[in-house]
């Protein structure tokens, strides 16, 4: 369970990222941020993520105070966040096998389990074909998919996905979010920034929607935009 | 800390010293230039302090007799010494002894003195040892006011300029190696700062999957002391062979130089540069990766 209590983001520049911002988003659940460029989306993920801090208010993630958190323990918060990005930020020169392997080894994961669970985790994507390949030689969708697999591979409790199909065609989005529902499916929180509006219409989930850093809508089941 | 973690910071360190092939050789070559000199002045300081030791406890005054001394007057004027407080042996060298023991202290080159036997130029004297060495110049002043004395002569002076120079070299050394070890830990940091740079995003990835700074740090790290202890490596070599060389050839050609030649001093001072090798790159290189760690 993820809970913000009036939560305000003033950047040094004086911008107000977020503005006394204040929701909960339960275990398992689907949630869409949605909302123009400079609304807030990215504040509200950097703070999640504790790549930033807030300026008032408090976080809580399943009870703990993200704010208060000691430096060592970051990376502790962060294994239980899986990242998704718009620009996959995979390591060029490692294999697709190696990119989802060194998310394990990070956490100092022994080779036993990585050789176990990462063609798992492939094979769930979709690429267990493609393991031994480079990610410049994949497509855009398939490099997503290996980010997804990175993302899962140690069973994080939250996926958040910041644009994960801004740069890629409607047909593989949409393969994606068939993804990101079996994450949701097998009770993983996915938190996803997007403009896509097609997909937020038809999925029919929670629809968060920022507005110069206030909290616009938060609906269930609500559309990408219903104003206009 | 799992095998698995430590096998990973190995191979990393590893690849990134092959990566910047050029960098890690002109590191390890200024880590083991500034070693070597930090070696040679740490053993020049030893030999200095040592030197100054074996002086000052062989500290002694020389009075020297007007020539042509009856026995009686040098029976005379040997008691009289003894009379001075302060003085704890006073011994009677005639010029024949005074003429071997120079002679000893020439060692094989002693023919230059050859054909001085007959024509002794060295007057007779007494040696005098003194209980406090600072007393000496007070001694040696009533020592020349004894009648039949001639020349009195003591190595306070010598010893103080020792004390002195050694002081300066002591101080000079420290200041060199100062400055060579920040030379070398600057270099060190520029090596790691390079690999750090080209795997800025594999960091900013590595944070992102939630890696501990410590886990990220490490091959950096790691890779520093490798490229600090191959310097020292060198530098110890360079320093055993060069100083065993050169205290055998002091012992040869000057022979009232003893250099230090006891095994234990030597590798205490090439435990000390191996030691500086490995925290010369630790520092070197954790200075270069503070900063990509501040997500």
């Amino acid at each position: 369970m993820i809970n913000f209590y009036n939560v305000t983001k003033i950047y040094p520049n004086g911008v107000k990222g977020l503005n006394d911002v204040s929701l909960t988003i339960q275990k398992g659940e689907f949630v869409f941020l949605v909302g123009p460029s400079g609304a807030g989306k990215t504040s509200l993920i950097k703070i999640l993520f504790r790549e930033e801090l807030p300026t008032r208010g408090q976080v809580l993630f399943y009870g703990k105070n993200i704010s208060r958190l000691k430096g060592r323990e970051i990376p502790y918060l962060r294994r239980k966040i899986g990242m998704v990005f718009q620009d996959f930020r995979l390591l060029p020169q490692k294999t697709v096998f190696e990119n989802v392997a060194f998310a394990m080894e990070v956490t100092g994961a022994s080779k036993k389990n990585i050789r176990y669970r990462v063609p798992e985790v492939l094979e769930w994507v979709g690429l267990k074909d493609k393991a031994k390949v480079l990610p410049s030689q994949l497509s855009g969708g398939e490099q997503q998919r290996v980010s997804i697999a990175r993302a899962i591979v140690n069973s994080p409790m939250v996926i958040i996905a910041d644009e994960p199909t801004g740069n890629l065609d409607p047909e593989t989005s949409w393969e994606l979010m068939k993804l990101f529902g079996e994450i949701n499916k097998t009770g993983t929180t996915v938190i996803m920034v997007t403009h896509a509006r097609e997909i937020v219409d038809s999925m029919k989930r929670r629809v968060i929607a920022l507005y110069e850093g206030r909290i616009n809508r938060d609906e269930e089941g609500g559309v990408y935009c219903n104003e206009l | 800390m799992s095998f698995n973690t430590l096998t990973y910071y190995w191979r990393e360190a590893f690849a990134s010293i092959f990566r910047n092939s050029w960098l890690s050789i002109a590191s390890v070559g200024t880590v083991a230039v500034s070693l070597l000199i930090l070696g040679f002045f740490s053993l020049l300081v030893v030999n200095a302090n040592n030197f100054t030791r074996d002086l000052e406890s062989g500290l002694e005054i020389r009075a020297f007799l007007k020539d042509g001394q009856s026995k009686d007057s040098i029976k005379k004027i040997k008691s009289e010494i003894d009379k001075i407080s302060g003085i704890s042996m006073a011994e009677f060298i005639p010029k024949e002894q005074a003429l071997e023991e120079m002679k000893k202290s020439f060692g094989n080159r002693k023919e230059v003195l050859e054909g001085l036997q007959n024509d002794n130029p060295l007057p007779d004297g007494f040696r005098v040892r003194v209980s406090q060495a600072d007393q000496i110049p007070v001694l040696a002043g009533k020592l020349s006011a004894i009648a039949g004395v001639d020349q009195v002569v003591y190595g306070h002076g010598l010893v103080e300029r020792l004390v002195t120079a050694t002081k300066w070299v002591r101080l000079a050394g420290v200041a060199i190696l100062v400055f060579l070890c920040i030379a070398a830990i600057f270099l060190i940091s520029t090596t790691t700062r390079m690999s750090v740079f080209a795997r800025r995003k594999e960091i900013g990835i590595m944070i992102l999957l939630g890696a501990t700074n410590w886990f990220v740090r490490f091959p950096y790290i790691l890779e520093g002391m490798i490229l600090g202890f191959v310097g020292a490596v060198f530098a110890a070599s360079a320093v055993y062979v060069g100083y065993i060389s050169l205290s055998a050839y002091l012992e040869q050609s000057l022979p009232f130089v003893q250099p230090i030649t006891d095994q234990e001093t030597i590798l205490t001072v090439l435990g000390g540069i191996m030691g500086m090798g490995l925290l010369i790159g630790a520092i070197g290189s954790s200075f270069s990766i503070r900063k990509f760690l501040k997500i």
